[in-house]
């Protein structure tokens, strides 16, 4: 399990070594207040989504799954995409009414990027391979967390960054994007450092 | 009264204001319609060319493997996994399997196989046996070639998987696939040993492993040994090897 | 400018869905280390996106609120499952190495970004060129990263040697560095410097001077 926490953050972190989840991790690093809302965002829905999508997988559309029912037979594993989806925007649209109502300071800075969370490829990408590799429930409980943790580490680190950067002289051109783009890729070949460890 | 004319409900149901849950619920279900359709309708339409584009890639995955070893083509056979007796007519049944069982992750098995036999001056040369199983984040699909004495590996092959690139995808690189040669399957005593280790093998019962991608290579022993045993290709191969003694 | 070829022209550069607006980068990463990757990726998202716009924009007025994004994610999924089909049927080889990233479109920050931005508040018309313009600004992008990348990873261009290598009695000894990710990223931040070198409009202004760049 720590293996799987330990990977799930660094090694196989879904955003510096998968790129997923790109266009808000770009957008909204330039704050570090409002990266690190959306980094809590995200660990809250992956930890919610990834465990939820694999009970419905077991329960309802794995091979054989609607046992239960009489059905063994039917197999409607082709569903997963669509449940999934599903499943993450069901916890966004309710994740936005609970922060409209306690935050409303964070919902307004997040503005447009927290229903984009919906078709993140990242929350996506987590329910995707937990499917795809087999967890147990205890496993995609632990993958959940560890992904969203390791994106928001790594969302957390480039709006750290950033921040300090911009107060600096930087070429006109270059400023902001341009900059992101290439020190995210330089922390992506930081991050596939961890690739070569064998942890236990 | 004209109001049985379809096309008049459909203009007063477009005339319903989006808030009225009549509307939020019709207009759901009739998008969900139109793109179940149509997709639907794609995929059966595309059908017979998805196949045939499959079919042609593990052929040729087939014939690489039969170039590489300098051999002719193979006689195809369907299998009865369960008896191991040659069947004409492949029912396309499938059996469940009990996970408790070290199944390889998979879900059904097929009762009737397909194989491919080359015989050379009357004596059986090699045995080409397709296998499949669980790797580390997909199934990994291939061909394993057993030689006459139905214990020593030829080659194995996979032409379908989806493991990480650099790290478990390494299963189709040549180089990996060539050490498979001459290993073997069981010890004097029959019982399986055939093993991809970590780090480097010894002995012709153990296969040197990949860097990084240890849950991969235990797929392919896993489903190596159910193949080889007896809920696989084990009572096919047992009859085989009656045969030729 | 008349309206139609503001919509096409402006998202080639001067709006552009991935340097201006930061949408659609996960693919714009993945699927460039060819030439013929990224084009068979930019058609299918140019595709997709042209014929979601128009839908939607066809049935803006009728979409009730409450269920608005999962209509027009329904919609997308429905035509990138489409599109996955008819690649697996005519272009195997090429959709076996696209793999999971046409699916991904359906994730594409541009298109559902459009459809929210765009077509829900215009005619089918002006959101079919919205959807060209847009599409062809991706296009672009991915074409000449791409195009980069397989140059200097691999010597060739669609497949064809242009640079030939050292191991094959050339003289290129490629960058192994440009078939890793993170050379995609870099190359898209000197891209956007060039881009904004040339039209200073888009340079963003230092923090803190009261005229921060607007994103979306």
């Amino acid at each position: 399990m720590s293996e799987l926490l330990l990977s799930a953050i660094f090694s196989e972190n879904l955003a510096l070594a998968y790129f997923l989840g790109m266009c808000t991790f770009l957008a909204v690093s330039r704050h570090f207040e409002t990266a690190f809302g959306l980094g809590l965002a995200v660990i809250a829905v992956e930890t919610i989504t990834v465990p939820i999508n694999n009970l419905i997988f077991t329960g309802f559309l794995a091979d054989g799954a609607l046992a239960w029912v009489g059905l063994e037979d039917i197999n409607l594993g082709f569903l997963k995409l669509i449940a999934s989806i599903g499943v993450i925007a069901a916890t966004v649209q309710i994740l936005e009414m609970v922060l409209d109502r306690f935050f409303p300071a964070l919902y307004h800075a997040l503005g447009i990027f927290l229903p984009l969370i919906t078709v993140n490829c990242a929350i996506l990408g987590a329910s995707l391979f937990m499917l795809e590799r087999h967890y147990t429930f205890s496993e995609s409980v632990v993958y959940g967390f560890g992904s969203g943790l390791g994106w928001a580490l790594a969302i957390w680190a480039l709006a750290a960054l950033r921040e300090r950067v911009d107060e600096n002289l930087v070429p006109e051109g270059l400023r902001g994007l341009g900059l992101a783009f290439i020190l995210t890729g330089l922390m992506s070949m930081g991050f596939a450092v961890f690739g070569g460890l064998e942890l236990g | 009264m004209n109001s049985v004319n379809p096309l008049h409900w459909w203009h007063v149901f477009l005339a319903l204001p989006n808030t009225r849950p009549v509307k939020t619920i019709g207009v759901a279900f009739l998008v969900a319609l139109v793109c179940s359709f149509s997709v639907a309708l794609t995929a059966v339409t595309l059908k017979p060319l998805h196949d045939a584009n499959r079919l042609r890639e593990s052929a040729a995955s087939l014939v690489e493997v039969m170039e590489a070893l300098g051999l002719g083509m193979p006689v195809m056979r369907l299998v009865e996994l369960a008896s191991g007796d040659y069947v004409i007519h492949d029912p396309g049944t499938r059996v469940g399997l009990d996970p408790a069982r070290g199944v390889a992750g998979l879900g059904k098995l097929e009762t009737v196989a397909t194989v491919y036999e080359l015989h050379e001056g009357g004596r059986l040369k090699l045995v080409i046996l397709p296998v499949r199983g669980a790797g580390y984040q997909s199934t990994l699909k291939g061909y394993l070639a057993v030689k006459g004495d139905l214990n020593t590996i030829a080659a194995l092959t996979f032409n379908e998987q989806d493991e990480t690139p650099g790290m478990g995808a390494r299963i189709e690189e040549k180089k990996w696939q060539a050490l498979w040669a001459d290993k073997q399957v069981a010890d004097e005593s029959g019982v399986i040993r055939i093993e991809v280790v970590k780090g480097k093998g010894v002995g012709v019962h153990e296969m040197d492993g990949i860097s990084g991608a240890t849950r991969t290579v235990s797929g392919v022993t896993d489903l190596l040994r159910f193949w080889l045993g007896p809920d696989g290709y084990g009572p096919y191969l047992a009859r085989l090897k009656s045969q030729e003694d | 400018m008349n309206i139609k070829n503001k919509l096409l022209i402006e998202p080639i550069v001067a709006t552009n869905p991935v340097t201006v607006h930061v949408l659609g980068i996960c693919s714009a990463l993945a699927v460039t280390t060819s030439l013929a990757t990224a084009l068979v990726m930019s058609a299918s998202l140019i595709f997709v996106l042209c014929l979601s716009s128009t839908i939607i924009s066809l049935i803006r007025h009728h979409i009730p609120t409450s269920i608005r994004l999962i209509i027009q994610i329904t919609i997308i999924a429905s035509l990138v499952i489409v599109v996955d089909l008819v690649l697996q049927a005519y272009l195997f080889e090429m959709s076996k190495r696209l793999s999971v990233f046409v699916g991904l479109i359906v994730s594409n920050c541009i298109v559902l970004g459009r459809a929210e931005a765009f077509a829900m508040k215009n005619p089918p018309g002006p959101s079919l060129l919205d959807g060209i313009g847009n599409g062809f600004g991706y296009a672009w992008i991915l074409l000449a990263i791409g195009g980069v990348r397989e140059l200097l990873a691999a010597g060739t261009l669609f497949g064809r040697t242009i640079l030939p290598l050292a191991d094959e009695g050339g003289w290129f000894v490629p960058l192994q560095l440009m078939a890793l990710p993170p050379s995609a990223f870099i190359l898209l931040g000197l891209l956007v410097w060039a881009v904004r070198s040339l039209r200073p409009e888009q340079k963003e202004v230092l923090p803190g001077t009261g005229n921060e760049e607007k994103v979306i």
